[in-house]
Parts: structure tokens; sequence; C-alpha cells
């Protein structure tokens, strides 16, 4: 089944944009962790992108860092993460769940083992932070044997070579870069270049999900303007977890408010 | 694609966001033009000479050595402008960085000895540093803090995971990311994504290249072993380059074994690591069953960093090079005899060479020739030193003199 693909025909018909919010998973503790995701979903998310936490995410900024370092302090290990993506899956069976992490996790216990685990787990898309579409080769080979899309960035200075070579792997959907820099609220998100989105469209890539600073409705809106496929927001969605980390009531209540918001702009 | 092979075997390559791809080709063209324009390499040399102090002396040891059997030299680039060998290549990357029209630096530095090579490179050079440093190298390492900051870098100290080498490796990149465009990450040593290995290990060839001519002159034969300290592996790919095709001479990487390779408090990545990804490059770390990197530990700042360069993994899984660790205490005593016997204090990381060395040499049972690369001086490490072991130090001098 081919989730990612459900998704955007459905939202083309009903000329919706996606919206799809980031979390770490395991943060801050397992059962957490699963009535987030759950929040998310129910509160209107178009689909999940899940982090499993690693110690060293040199592509993220202090705020999902934080939310790694507290899943790992109690004691998260991708088995569990598996577990919770399992948990997710058997409530929601259409969600589409990307999984994002870093290459050393994939590798340690073998790349097929991972990709066999994530399949199992019900894992639709894996994004790998540090490996570029150069380094991509043997990942996109074995996730597609598992029926995983192996998901590719799109930077705003990418060289055509790159978005070339993007073109010829990418499905599921895109991750456009808004910016450079590292995950993180701080830094807005600057508007696709039209160009950018243009070539990619050209090149007939799987649809492309503007990332990096979305912290804001309108931002979801001059995305899907700007003709992305929808947006993805992380760490605005990690800075609620972190504020309301004493009143988990309170945490689930305000991030069902900000993904019903961040959805509704993508109408 | 890239034009310089980003692999040793199977180690090495490029595992960065794709945001850092075009900076990492950008470098590898300015790098292969530079390697090709003699302009820039009289610019290199020039420097090298007139302002570091190369070629280093190869000093051959008086009183180090009681077997008879074994003659042991050191390779000075403790005598190099700085105080230790990461000048050479720090030199030549601030000349990429200005060819490539940049005028800020991102450097990341264990012990202070990257960090204050950057700093006089950039002082010199008319370029803005800013230094990654972990909140706890600050700490160890105060004088070379105060050394970059006179020398106008800004330090910034790393608080985030355990506050070493590794950390500050996370920020560098960081910072890189977000700012490729007029900012060079001149990074430290021989590890991290193609094509920093190469870069680092040619622009540290000299270190072999001057060994090789000043053994020949002096012995009038090849070294029978050539000895190294291995961090990340700059100095050790420094000596080594030039020497890897001379099949008889042994290549020596001697770890970090920090509390002992048998605890979890040590830095030998290849001795005792397996393989993954940290920083941009495939090669022997230390990582938890889950891929998870641990914290890596030695008396060495310097040392103190849970992964190797990638080459030095090639060279170890093809048998080309022998890769051992040394303690805490066994390189602490090595730093004192040094100081006792030849009148020089060596840096704590080659220290860790030099005691391996010291071992091959009480060992040797037919004529044996070996080359330490002396990779540092060790006044940084004198209070560090001092508090491990000043109060035994103070009272035998004591003794002495009454």
């Amino acid at each position: 089944m081919d989730r990612y693909n459900s998704l955007f025909t459905g939202l083309r018909e009903k000329s919706e944009g996606a919206f799809v919010p980031f979390v770490t998973i395991g943060d801050p503790d397992k059962q957490t962790s699963i009535d987030i995701i759950s929040t998310l979903v129910e509160a209107g998310a178009d689909a999940l992108e899940l982090g499993i936490p690693f110690s060293d995410p040199i592509a993220d900024g202090p705020t999902i860092q934080k939310a790694s370092i507290r899943a790992l302090d109690n004691n998260i290990t991708p088995a569990d993460c598996f577990e919770i993506i399992a948990a997710v899956r058997a409530k929601y069976a259409d969600v589409p769940i990307g999984l994002l992490l870093y290459s050393n996790l994939v590798l340690a216990n073998g790349i097929e083992h991972f990709y066999a685990s994530a399949a199992e787990a019900g894992v639709d898309s894996i994004l790998i932070a540090d490996v570029p579409v150069r380094e991509s080769g043997r990942f996109v080979k074995i996730a597609r044997n598992h029926g995983i899309k192996q998901i590719l960035i799109a930077p705003p200075n990418a060289s055509e070579a790159t978005l070339q070579a993007l073109s010829e792997s990418s499905e599921g959907y895109t991750y456009l870069l808004g910016r450079a820099g590292v995950t993180g609220a701080e830094t807005k998100a600057e508007m696709p270049a039209s160009e950018l989105v243009a070539r990619l469209s050209e090149l007939n890539v799987a649809p492309p999900l503007l990332g990096f600073g979305i912290s804001k409705p309108e931002q979801v809106r001059e995305a899907i303007e700007a003709g992305a496929a929808g947006a993805i927001s992380g760490s605005a969605t990690v800075n609620i977890i972190e504020r309301n980390l004493e009143d988990k009531a309170a945490m689930l209540t305000e991030l069902a408010t900000f993904v019903a918001n961040m959805k509704a702009a993508t109408k | 694609m890239n034009q310089l092979d980003s692999k040793f075997g199977e180690f090495g390559g490029m595992y960065v966001p794709e945001l850092l791809i075009p900076a990492l080709d950008q470098l590898e063209a300015a790098f292969i033009e530079a390697q090709d324009d003699p302009e820039f390499q009289k610019q290199f040399y020039e420097l090298l000479t007139d302002y570091a102090g190369r070629p280093t002396p190869l000093t051959k040891t008086r009183n180090l050595v009681s077997n008879p059997k074994a003659t042991l030299y050191l390779k000075r680039e403790d005598l190099l402008h700085g105080g230790a060998h990461k000048t050479n290549q720090v030199l030549g990357q601030a000349l990429l960085t200005k060819r490539m029209g940049k005028t800020e630096v991102i450097a990341e530095t264990g012990a202070g000895q990257h960090g204050v090579a950057t700093a006089l490179a950039c002082s010199l050079l008319g370029l803005k540093a800013r230094i990654y440093m972990g909140a706890k190298d600050v700490e160890r390492q105060a004088p070379n803090v105060f050394r970059m900051r006179l020398m106008g870098a800004e330090v910034i100290p790393v608080n985030s995971g355990s506050g070493t080498l590794k950390d500050a490796v996370n920020e560098a990149m960081r910072d890189w990311s977000a700012t490729y465009n007029d900012a060079h990450y001149l990074l430290g040593t021989a590890a991290g994504p193609h094509p920093f290995p190469t870069i680092v290990r040619e622009f540290h060839r000299m270190i072999g290249e001057e060994t090789k001519k000043q053994i020949l002159e002096k012995e009038g034969k090849l070294p029978d072993a050539v000895v190294a300290c291995v961090g990340g592996g700059s100095n050790a790919i420094g000596i080594f380059a030039d020497f890897i095709d001379d099949k008889d001479v042994r290549l020596v990487g001697v770890e970090p074994g920090g509390k002992g390779i048998h605890t979890h408090h040590h830095g030998a990545a290849i001795s005792t690591g397996s393989k993954g990804i940290l920083h941009g490059t495939y090669s022997y770390i230390m990582q938890n069953q889950d891929g998870q990197i641990e914290e890596s530990y030695s008396v060495s700042a310097g040392l103190d960093y849970p992964a190797v360069g990638p080459q030095h993994a090639h060279l170890h899984a093809t048998g080309r090079a022998e890769y051992v660790a040394i303690d805490d205490d066994e390189a602490l005593n090595a730093f004192q005899i040094l100081a006792q016997k030849e009148g020089i204090i060596p840096a704590l990381e080659s220290s860790h060479a030099l005691a391996h060395a010291l071992n091959m040499a009480d060992e040797a049972e037919e004529e044996t020739l070996i080359v330490v690369n002396l990779s540092g001086r060790g006044d940084k490490d004198l209070a560090h030193v001092h508090s491990i072991i000043g109060e035994r130090v103070d009272s035998a001098s004591n003794k002495e003199n009454s």
C-alpha cells in the first residue's frame, strides 16, 4: 500500500496541502510519546515525521537535540521506537509514517535488519539526515526491497547534478529545505525559490514538503502557494512538548490546537 | 561526483547533510587547483619555512634508550611555531579559504592545539576565526584558550553532550550548515567527510618526507618503524604518508588507552571499536549496540575522540599499519622520562607514541631504528600533569636538594 500516494492524490482532489508534524520518538517517555503522536493524528496531521533519538544529531538545532537527550536519558532505544511506531500504526492504518534519523543508527545492526524492522513496525519512509543523494544508493536499494520509500533532501543550494540524481531515486515525498542551517523554529524558513520548485516539478520528483523553520500557519500557506505539496514542522512542535513537560494534559491540548491551526492553513 | 576518490577501501565517504555537499565540492575543487598551482605551493612553502619554522629537526635521543640495539629518533614537530604539527595543515587550509574568497573560519578543538594553530593562521592571513571547544576542554586547557583569544579568535564553549571534542565538532558542523557561503570549516584532523582526510594528509605530508630525507642522511637507511599517536590521526597520517609504499617500514599508530581498554574510559577506536559513521565518515568508532556514540576518555584532550580518520581504518583493515593502545599512566611516565633524560617536555598526546616506542626499544633483539613523531610540546599540559603527578616530582627533587 502506497500511503503517500493515496494521501497526495486525496489532497489534490480537495485542493489541500499536507501538514506534517515532527516529534522525536520516546520524548519524553514511551507512553507519553504514544499519546503525543496519537494527538497529532487526531488533530488533523496528514502524515507523521518521527525521529529516532541519536547521541550526535549534527543536522539538528538545540530544540530537537534536547528532545533526543530527554529520550536517551529515559533509555529509549531504536527497538523501543519501533514498538511505539507499531502501537501508532495499529491505531491508524492509513496515516503515512516517516522516520527521520542518522546513518549510524541504520548501520549499527545491519542496514537490512534496520529496514526490515521498520517495515514490520509499519514505517512508510526513511530519511537519513546525514546521507546525501551521493551516498544514498545502497540505502535506496534496500529500502525498495522492503517497500519503504527513501526520502531525499532538496536543499536551496543544490547543484543540477544533485537534482538530477535526486529525481532518479525520488519516492514518497521530497524534503524541500526552506533555508540553510540546522533544524529550529528560531530562524524562519525562506520561501523556496520558485525556480527550484519549478525545476523539481520538471524533474518529476516526488511531491515536495517544505521543512526547517516552519512554525506558523501563514508559513504553511505561503509554502503551498509557492508550489510545495505541504509543510513539515519539527522544532515548533517539539517546543510545545518541552514547554509542558510538567503538565501532560496541557501539552496534549496545546499540540492539538497547534496542529489544527497549521492544518487549517493548508486548505 | 567527486574528482578525487572519496573513500579508502570501504572507509571514508561524505555522510553529511545534503546542504553541505556544495561546500565540500567547492573545497575539493579549490584543493585540486591549488595543488597544481605553483603560486599556491610557493606561498604555502614560504609560510612553512619563514613563518612556521620548517623543516623541523630529527633528533637522535642520547640518554633515553638503554638497549644498545635500539636507536630512537624524534621528529620535532614540537618545535614548530604554535607548538605542534597542527600549524602545517592549518596554514594550507587558511590559504585555501582565501582562495575560495571566504573571509571567516570555523574550527573545533580538543586540546586547543588545532584552535591555537587556527587562531595564529587567521591572525596572520586576516581571517575571522570562531573556534568551538568542549566546555570541559576549555577548563582543562585554559592556557590555550587564552592563546587563541590573544590572537583574536572567538572561543565558543560547547556544553552539549560530553563537552569534549566530539561535541565541538557537532557544533562546528551546525554552524557551517548555516554559514558556508562566507565561512570555511577548517577541520583539524584527518577525519570528517571527504575531502578533509585527503587534504589534511597532503598538508601534513612534509612531516614524513622530511623524516625520510633526514634519516637517510643520518643513518643511510630507512627506519624499521615509524610511531605516532592517533586521536583523529593527523600527525600519524602526516608522518606515515610518505612511508606507506616502503613496505619494510612498520607503521605504528598509538591510540589512547585511558584507564585501560578493558574499561569504558579510553579513546581507542581502532583497538576496541567497531565500524560506523560519525561526523561524516565511515570508520572505526566507539558506539553501543544501538549505534549511539560513546564518550571517549583520555588524560590527553587531543586524543579524546571516539572515532579515527578513515585512512587509518583502511591501513588497519589492510594490515599495512598496526594500532596499539597506551594508557594514561604509561603516557604520563613517558612524559616525565623524556623531560628527565633529554630535556624535552612532550605533549601528552605525543607521550603516548613515545611510551610505545620505548617499549619497542626495550624489547628489540636486533638492531632497530625507530622514529617517533613528537607531534607537540607539553607546555599546554603542565598544569594538568602537575595536578596529577606534581607532588611526587616536587618531593623527589626536594630530597635531592637536601
